[in-house]
C-alpha cells in the first residue's frame, strides 16, 4: 500500500514553488491567504519580504527578474491586494519580464457572490498577464503551478496570475511533480530558420550603411546573449544602438556603440538609423518612442527583424527578412553563417560610412555645460555624470534602477553601462514609481552590490511607503533624487508643444527628504548646488545605509535630443548648446537620404 | 496606422484548448486592439471536449489580419491558427431561425419563397411559420429580404462555421 500524502493546498504549492527554484516571495497578507502565510511561517526554503504596498511586490518582483534571469514570485490576497498588483502587471507584461504572481481569492462557493474582498481577478488581469489561471480543484494546483512558471519564462517572458480561492489552499491536494513533455498548445520557437539565417548574412554582407538596433530581447535572452551581441558587432565591425530597455548589452565603452536611439536618443544614433541602407533588428519591437513619424522611419533600408514574439515582426514596419528565435540562438547562428559565408563586406563603404558616423558624433549631441562656481545651480546630466564617475572609481559592481521622466532620459545617456542585467526600468509601460521598489528586489537578490535609485521628486512620493521595507530587511538603497521642483517631462512638453501652459505640473508642497529619510530610520543628505555635489555623492555610496540624496537641480532645464511626437529622426530638435553651431556644421551636408 | 491598402474579409479557425476564459481571452484581444468581429461561434470538437473550435469572420487590412493571426497564436491556449480565406478553397455556412408572422395571401407567398430556398418549416400557427434556413450569408441575407415585406417578425442566426475543402485539417 502506498501512502498518501494528505498535504493541505497551502504546502502543495509551497512544495512546487520550492520545486521551480523559488527562493524569494515578495508579498503582503490578508485574509484569503493566511493558509499560504502559515504555511510560510512553517518553513525556511522560501523567504517572504513584506512590502508596504501590493504594486511594490510586483516591481520588486520585477527588479529581482530583471538582475537576475530568474522568474520573480508574488503573494498578494484577494480582492484589493489583487487589484493593487495590476500596475505591476501591465508592467512586467510591458516590458516582457518573467513574474508568477499568487492571488488569494475567496473560497469558490462564493466567487461571483460580492463576498467580501472579492474581485473578478482573472478577469481584471486578462489583459494585464500573459496568461492566468483560476485553481477551482484541489488536483490542478501543482499542475497550474508548474505550468505558470513554464509560461512566465518561455518564448517572450510576462507576467502570470495565479488565482488561489481559500478553500483550495486549505483543503487538502496532491503534489504533482513537473511535466516532462511541454506544454499541450503553447511551445514557442527558439532556434532560427537556417534559410533566413543564410539570406540575412547575404543581405548584412552586401550592406554599405549598415546598423545593429538591439532591445531588451537581448538582455533577456541572457548574458550569453550579449556576449554573442559583442562578438557579431567586432567580428562585423559594424554600428551599434540600443533601445532604453537593452541598454548594457553592448559596452557603452565599445567604439561601435553610437548611445541610445529614438525620442532621447544621441544624435548619431538616430541618423544612423534615418541613413542606413541595412537595418539588422535584434529583440527590439519598433516601439513609437524609437521609430518617431513611421512613414519617414529608416526610409532608405532592407530591414532584417530577429524577434522571438512573431506577432512583434510586420507589427508596426514592414520588414524584409523576419527570423523568429531567441535572441541568443539568432545572434549564435548569424556569427557562424556570416564566418562561413565567402563574400566579403564591402570594406571601403564602411569606412565612408564610419566617416560619416564620426562626423555626427562631433556634434556631441549629450554635451551640457556645467557651471562650476560655489554656488552655482547644479545640472541634471552633471549630476548623473559625476555619480556615474564616482560610482566607476568605486569599483564595487553597481545596479541602476530608475522611476520615469526626464531623470530616466538623463540616466540612460549618461550613466555608461558596460554589462546586461544592471540596469532597471520602466520602459514599456513608464511607471513612476517603479524605481524604488525595484531596487529592493534587486537589493535582495545581490546583497552585497550598490544599488540606486536615480529618482525625481514627483516619482519617489509614488511608492515612498517602501522605505519601511528597506528599513525592515536593512537594504542599503541609495534613493539618488534629481529634485527639479516640476514633473520634469510634463514640464518640458507643456514648454515646448503647449505654450508654457504649466497645468498641474508643479511639485507643489514636496517633503523635506531628509526628514523624511530619517523617520524611516535611513540617512538624509541634500546637496544645494555645485559644490556639496560630490561630497554628498561620496557620503552616500560610503554609507552602510538606506539614503535618500535630495539633489536640487536645475528646475528649467530640457532633455535632449528630442524627436517631437510626429517628427522623424532626422528632424530631431538639439539643445541651446547646440543653437550656435549650426553655422559650422550644416545638416544638410550630413544627411544622406 | 493610416491605412489606404485594401480591406478583405477574412475567415479564421481558432483550434483552443477548452478551458474557463479562453473565449473571453480571445474577444479580449480583439476589443484590446480595435479589431472587427464580423461573426464568432465556438464549439467543442471532439467526445472529450478537450479542444474547442472559435470560428471568425474579421475585417482590416492586410497588415492587421496578419497582426490578428500573429496575436491569436501567440495566446497560450491556442493550439493553431489557420486563415480558411487564404489556404484555399474552403466552406462557410451559417444557419438561421427565422420567425414570420403573416395571414392571407402574403402568409402563401412566404410559404412558396421558403421552398424556393428550400428552408424547412419547423414551427406552424395559423398567424405565423418559423423557418430554418441553412447556408452562405449571402442566401440567408437575401431570404431575410424577401420575407420583410411578407411579415418578417424575428430572426436568430448563429454566425459562421467554417471547414477547408478538400483533405487538409486544422
Amino acid at each position: 500500500m502506498t501512502a498518501i500524502e494528505q498535504q493541505t493546498g497551502a504546502e502543495v504549492l509551497l512544495r512546487a514553488l520550492k520545486e521551480q527554484g523559488v527562493e524569494v516571495i515578495f508579498g503582503y497578507p490578508g485574509g484569503a491567504v493566511l493558509p499560504i502565510y502559515d504555511a510560510l511561517f512553517q518553513q525556511n526554503a522560501i523567504r517572504h519580504v513584506l512590502v508596504r504596498h501590493e504594486q511594490a511586490a510586483v516591481h520588486a518582483a520585477e527588479g529581482y527578474a530583471r538582475s537576475t534571469g530568474r522568474v520573480g514570485v508574488v503573494l498578494v490576497t484577494s480582492g484589493p491586494g489583487a487589484t493593487n498588483a495590476v500596475t505591476g502587471l501591465v508592467d512586467a507584461l510591458m516590458d516582457s519580464i518573467p513574474v508568477v504572481c499568487l492571488t488569494g481569492q475567496v473560497p469558490t462557493h462564493l466567487i461571483g457572490n460580492d463576498a467580501f474582498q472579492e474581485a473578478d481577478t482573472t478577469g481584471i488581469t486578462r489583459p494585464a498577464t500573459k496568461h492566468n489561471y483560476l485553481v477551482k480543484r484541489p488536483e490542478d494546483l501543482a499542475r497550474v503551478v508548474h505550468e505558470a512558471f513554464y509560461v512566465a519564462r518561455s518564448g517572450r517572458p510576462g507576467p502570470v496570475v495565479i488565482d488561489l480561492p481559500k478553500d483550495i489552499v486549505i483543503g487538502h491536494a496532491p503534489y504533482m511533480a513537473p511535466a516532462q513533455h511541454g506544454h499541450r498548445s503553447y511551445r514557442p520557437v527558439t532556434e532560427p530558420d537556417p534559410e533566413r539565417i543564410a539570406a540575412a548574412v547575404a543581405l548584412l554582407k552586401r550592406a554599405r550603411r549598415p546598423v545593429i538596433y538591439t532591445g531588451g530581447g537581448v538582455i533577456n535572452a541572457g548574458p550569453e546573449a550579449a556576449a554573442a551581441l559583442r562578438e557579431f558587432v567586432a567580428l562585423t565591425g559594424f554600428p551599434c544602438t540600443s533601445t532604453l530597455m537593452g541598454l548594457g548589452a553592448c559596452p557603452a565603452s565599445d567604439p561601435r556603440f553610437l548611445g541610445m536611439l529614438g525620442m532621447h536618443g544621441t544624435y548619431e544614433a538616430n541618423l544612423a538609423m534615418h541613413g542606413a541602407d541595412t537595418l539588422l533588428a535584434i529583440g527590439a519591437r519598433f516601439d513609437d518612442r524609437v521609430t518617431g513619424r513611421l512613414n519617414a522611419f529608416s526610409p532608405g533600408s532592407k530591414k532584417i527583424h530577429a524577434d522571438i514574439d512573431p506577432s512583434s515582426i510586420n507589427k508596426n514596419v514592414a520588414v524584409d527578412i523576419s527570423i523568429v528565435g531567441d535572441a541568443r540562438c539568432v545572434l549564435r547562428a548569424l556569427i557562424e553563417a556570416w564566418r562561413a559565408d565567402a563574400e566579403k563586406p564591402h570594406a571601403q563603404a564602411l569606412v565612408e560610412w564610419w566617416r560619416h558616423i564620426d562626423t555626427w558624433r562631433t556634434k556631441d549631441s549629450l554635451r551640457f555645460t556645467q557651471d562650476m562656481r560655489p554656488g552655482a545651480v547644479i545640472k541634471p546630466q552633471h549630476a548623473i555624470r559625476r555619480l556615474y564617475e564616482i560610482t566607476r572609481e568605486l569599483g564595487r559592481e553597481t545596479f541602476i534602477t530608475t522611476e520615469v521622466g526626464q531623470h530616466q532620459m538623463w540616466a540612460a545617456q549618461h550613466f555608461r553601462l558596460e554589462e546586461p542585467n544592471h540596469w532597471m526600468t520602466s520602459g514599456g509601460l513608464g511607471t513612476m514609481g517603479y524605481g524604488l521598489p525595484a531596487a529592493m528586489g534587486v537589493q535582495i537578490a545581490h546583497p552585497d552590490a550598490l544599488v540606486i535609485d536615480i529618482a525625481g521628486e514627483a516619482s519617489i512620493l509614488m511608492n515612498i511607503q517602501e522605505m519601511g521595507t528597506l528599513a525592515q530587511y536593512r537594504l542599503p538603497v541609495k534613493v539618488f533624487i534629481l529634485n527639479n521642483q516640476y514633473m520634469g517631462m510634463v514640464r518640458q512638453w507643456q514648454e515646448l508643444l503647449h505654450g508654457g501652459r504649466y497645468a498641474e505640473s508643479y511639485s507643489a508642497a514636496l517633503p523635506d527628504f531628509v526628514k523624511l529619510a530619517e523617520s524611516f530610520h535611513a540617512v538624509g543628505l541634500r546637496a544645494e548646488s555645485v559644490d556639496d555635489l560630490d561630497r554628498v555623492i561620496r557620503e552616500m555610496l560610503a554609507c552602510d545605509r538606506a539614503v535618500i540624496a535630495d539633489i536640487a537641480v536645475d528646475p528649467k532645464e530640457n532633455c535632449f535630443p528630442m524627436i517631437p511626437s510626429g517628427a522623424a529622426h532626422n528632424e530631431m530638435i538639439l539643445g541651446p548648446e547646440h543653437a550656435d553651431h549650426a553655422a559650422e556644421i550644416t545638416d544638410e551636408g550630413l544627411m544622406l537620404v | 496606422m493610416p491605412s489606404d491598402s485594401p480591406l478583405r474579409s477574412a475567415t479564421i479557425s481558432v483550434l483552443v484548448e477548452n478551458e474557463a476564459g479562453v473565449l473571453a481571452r480571445v474577444i479580449g484581444l480583439f476589443s484590446g486592439r480595435g479589431y472587427n468581429i464580423d461573426s464568432l461561434t465556438v464549439a467543442p470538437v471532439d467526445e472529450s471536449r478537450t479542444r474547442s473550435r472559435i470560428n471568425i469572420v474579421t475585417t482590416g487590412t492586410e497588415m492587421v489580419i496578419g497582426q490578428i493571426k500573429a496575436q491569436l497564436d501567440r495566446l497560450v491556449p491556442v493550439h493553431r491558427v489557420v486563415d480558411l480565406s487564404e489556404q484555399g478553397p474552403h466552406i462557410a455556412r451559417e444557419m438561421a431561425l427565422i420567425k414570420v408572422l403573416s395571414e392571407g395571401e402574403r402568409r402563401n407567398e412566404a410559404l412558396r419563397i421558403a421552398q424556393a430556398f428550400r428552408a424547412r418549416v419547423i414551427d406552424a400557427t395559423t398567424g405565423s411559420f418559423v423557418f430554418e434556413l441553412t447556408g452562405a450569408t449571402d442566401k440567408l441575407d437575401a431570404f431575410l429580404d424577401l420575407m420583410r415585406p411578407l411579415g418578417l417578425a424575428e430572426v436568430s442566426r448563429t454566425g459562421i462555421a467554417a471547414i477547408a475543402r478538400g483533405t487538409r485539417t486544422i
